[in-house]
């Protein structure tokens, strides 16, 4: 019954876990801490098409230096294709080619923008005002009436810009509008009549940045130059709201197309993002490229599987919380590592917004699955009733938060509902067996532990220490192997066992 | 800082000796109790059978049901006897026990003096069988038992329940026990977070040391208002006999037995738990570690008796119920 072994692999673990944190951090210097340093995105765009036995180029408009951003590296992965940077007025493409392929093809880019408020696009030319197309009838009378309009009410080309997005696609929408849309996309509609109006005026590409977000698509924005400040600006083509948000990439700004496929079909292109900090110093260098087995780091994975890891990693510290919560202060959850799941989900929903659609869901929940005890079910049947019962509460939720305009309610579709099944029928039984205030005690330490872990594996220093040391994990894994052997009093056992230590006293 | 007062240091509970969940699970359960050797304790049905190999007394089986076809048979089944109990294989915390106390004109009557047909005990037994008292819902099976006529000796002590002894027995040594009395408040059931009074048992005598109702000490029975300190179960060296002899029966090292008294056939085994609570030592006002380490430190090999003597002599106590100014000596 010796307790050597396990002591020797917890130490084993412990000193395993420090080492290669101790040297990530001294070899790549990544810091401790997320502070101090400077906020890198790395953003991979995958293009996918089938190939039809035929020569294929593809040509991907790629992002340059822009307000707010610099490009500091760039990768592509494509074996078997030619690939060459060109760089003109209109900006910077990718074209991959290849003699002969066939069946699904898939093209990587991935590049690493460095947020820097100070950055600035090369130099802003005014380019030639593009050639017009001009409108048939009715179209013609229906565009100048627009463009009239909107002179009218406007005294510069940022305010003309403006009034006609406004016209286009705000609440003001009119007839002539609704008949020139029929025509062009909106966007492609106002720029169109912006060029017509004589004001320069392109259709641009841009990415919104979310951290960890997989297989996004760019959005289309509108930009207005300004000969009086010889500068472009950004229009939101939905608001008509003016300026660039600060996490908006500009993507392609030379009124091209993004991605053009020759030889091949059914072609698109997706984006994955990730954020991370790095040290000024050396965010400018590349130092993924060599990639030996000490630097064994999830840093080497496409970006689309780290982004995944991201959350992953996250899991251990939840864990670490519930041991943590269950051992030494003796709170009852109802599912042992349910708190956990609910805790990812308030990752994605916001604290307030999951407190509130987790209580809405298994309340509700609790008075379906209380009818369907009186129906007598086998056991696997009821839970997969409330199941569907938990399905159509979340539907039916989420269509009634969009309608009333609460978007954050759009988020309660990231519970996990058969675990939120199992938490309706769990709590269910204990009403019956144990009564309602069970049920409190339990759901109550479930909600708590949740909320507990979630503040753990939201904390941006949390979040950092897991993703950028692996190391770390094998600490985890001491920690929760060590409170494993805790023979000692819980917190709360201290307050049960309470009269026992009392009546000493009198005597 | 007045929440503080409803705390204690850990230091203290160490003092008394006192065993808190994590070092119960660590241990005791998890290092004397094999987890092969549970479904023999979780299933009262073979926990049943294993006794009557061991001649260990359990109340007499009338008969079981097994599938829904044998509900019809119960009628048959139950002709003759007068009361009786069903009960889930497989349930936990006295849930699903249905108690007869005497058939009058095929009506069934409970003991609160409800009056049942025979369709509803039918129905009762196919719910057991169906498996809504069993843990997960997992189908069972209904044992059908004779009533247990408890010692009269003891009957001023309950309300409308039958008062169960709960004896700690470990690596076959009975260290700690103690009897729950059903209550009003528990509304006839034996469980103490429910408000049962737990009333702790002087090993060596089977006399009460000290009575806990709500983890707080009390003096007499909430509903009876009889007085605790006089309260001793007879046969209490047969009772403890069979409880240590549980051991060589189930091979679990750390057993909680859960004894009654019948009038007639003396101390009996109702059911085996692998997991026995910690609430013993609070009704007792004794930790459970001074006992355990001392068993510990015994060889393995003794005898039943011998255990049973060894136990009597180590762990005996003085009641903190008699001297009290409202309560008369206890006699033994």
């Amino acid at each position: 019954m010796s307790r050597l072994p396990f002591y020797v692999i917890v130490g084993l673990l412990l000193v395993a876990g420090i080492a290669t944190s101790v040297h990530r951090h001294l070899q790549f210097e990544i810091p401790w801490v997320p502070g101090e340093q400077r906020q890198v995105w790395e953003i991979e765009a995958v293009i996918n098409f089938n190939a039809q036995n035929a020569p294929v180029q593809v040509d991907l408009a790629l992002p340059s230096h822009q307000n707010g951003f610099r490009v500091l590296t760039e990768n592509t992965a494509s074996s078997g294709y030619g690939l060459a940077y060109k760089a003109d007025e209109l900006g910077r493409q990718a074209q991959w080619t290849t003699r002969d392929a066939a069946g699904s093809q898939q093209l990587y880019y991935s590049v690493q923008m460095l947020v820097s408020p100070d950055a600035r696009p090369p130099i802003q030319t005014p380019p030639g005002l593009a050639s017009t197309t001009p409108w048939e009838s009715p179209y013609d009378s229906a565009a100048s009436q627009l463009i009239d309009r909107a002179w009218a009410r406007s005294a510069n080309n940022a305010t003309f810009t403006r009034e006609l997005i406004l016209d286009v696609n705000g609440e003001r929408q009119g007839e002539s509008a609704r008949l020139l849309l029929t025509q062009e996309t909106p966007s492609a509609l106002i720029v169109r009549l912006l060029n017509q109006a004589g004001v320069q005026a392109r259709e641009v590409n841009g990415l919104m940045l979310e951290d960890g977000r997989r297989r996004q698509a760019l959005s289309s924005w509108i930009q207005v130059f300004d000969e009086s400040v010889n500068q472009w600006w950004l229009f939101n083509p939905i608001t008509g709201e003016q300026g660039q948000p600060d996490n908006l990439l500009l993507w392609e700004t030379g009124g091209r197309a993004v991605l053009e496929v020759q030889g091949g079909t059914n072609s698109r292109v997706s984006f994955s993002m990730l954020t991370h900090h790095q040290p000024a110093s050396a965010a400018v260098r590349n130092h993924y490229s060599e990639d030996t087995l000490l630097n064994f780091s999830i840093h080497s994975l496409p970006l689309e599987e780290q982004a995944l890891f991201q959350t992953i990693l996250l899991i251990p510290i939840g864990a670490l919380v519930v041991v943590f919560l269950r051992v030494l202060v003796g709170i009852k959850t109802s599912g042992t590592f349910m708190p956990v799941l609910i805790a990812l989900a308030f990752i994605q929903t916001t604290l307030p917004t999951g407190l509130i659609g987790f209580l809405l869901i298994v309340a509700v929940g609790l008075i379906i699955r209380n009818y369907l005890s009186y129906l007598n079910l086998l056991l696997v049947a009821r839970v997969s009733a409330v199941i569907i019962t938990v399905i159509a509460i979340i539907s039916i939720f989420t269509v009634l938060a969009y309608r009333m305009g609460l978007s954050a309610g759009l988020t309660v579709t990231f519970f996990p509902m058969i675990i939120l099944a199992w938490t309706i029928e769990r709590m269910s039984i204990l009403w019956e067996e144990e009564g309602p205030k069970q049920v409190l005690i339990q759901g109550g330490g479930s909600l708590l532990t949740a909320v507990l872990a979630y503040l753990a594996m939201n904390n941006p220093w949390v979040r950092h220490i897991t993703f950028n040391f692996l190391g770390v994990q094998l600490i985890l894994m001491a920690l929760i192997l060590l409170l494993g052997n805790y023979t000692g009093y819980r917190l709360l056992e201290l307050r049960r066992f309470k009269p026992i230590t009392d009546d000493e006293k009198p005597l | 800082m007045s929440w503080f007062k409803d705390w204690t240091w850990p230091g203290r509970l160490q003092d008394k000796g006192i065993i808190g969940m994590n070092r119960r699970n660590i241990r005791y359960i998890g290092r004397y109790n094999s987890r092969r050797l549970y479904p023999l304790v979780d299933d009262k049905l073979k926990t049943k059978l294993l006794a009557q190999q061991y001649g260990i007394t359990t109340p007499v089986l009338i008969g079981t049901v097994t599938t829904q076809f044998g509900v019809k048979h119960i009628g048959d089944m139950l002709t003759g006897h007068n009361g009786f109990v069903i009960k889930p294989a497989k349930g936990s915390g006295g849930k699903g026990i249905l108690v007869i106390e005497k058939v009058v004109d095929n009506q069934f009557v409970k003991p609160s003096g409800a009056h049942l047909t025979l369709e509803d005990v039918e129905r009762h037994v196919s719910n057991i069988l169906s498996g809504l008292y069993s843990l997960g819902g997992s189908p069972d099976v209904a044992l059908i038992e004779t009533l247990i006529n408890f010692d009269e000796s003891l009957m001023a002590y309950t309300y409308e329940g039958v008062p169960d002894i709960r004896v700690i027995v470990f690596k076959g040594y009975p260290v700690m026990a103690m009897m729950r009395l059903s209550t009003a408040a528990s509304d006839g059931k034996a469980n103490l977070h429910q408000g049962a009074v737990g009333v702790g048992l002087n090993i060596a005598t089977g006399e009460a040391l000290r009575g806990v109702q709500f983890d707080r000490p009390c003096f007499s029975h909430p509903d009876t208002g009889h007085d605790l300190a006089s309260l001793v179960v007879p046969q209490w060296d047969t009772l403890l006999n069979l409880a240590a002899s549980c051991y060589e029966m189930t091979g679990l090292g750390y057993l909680g037995t859960d004894m009654v008294l019948d009038r007639q056939h003396g101390p009996m085994l109702l059911e085996l738990n692998a997991r026995p609570g910690l609430a013993i030592q609070m009704t007792n006002g004794e930790g459970l570690r001074r006992r355990l380490d001392l068993i510990e430190r015994q060889p393995d090999g003794v005898s039943v008796a011998k255990r049973v003597a060894f136990a009597q002599h180590h762990f005996a106590r003085k009641s903190e119920l008699a001297g009290t100014p409202d309560t008369t000596t206890a006699s033994a």
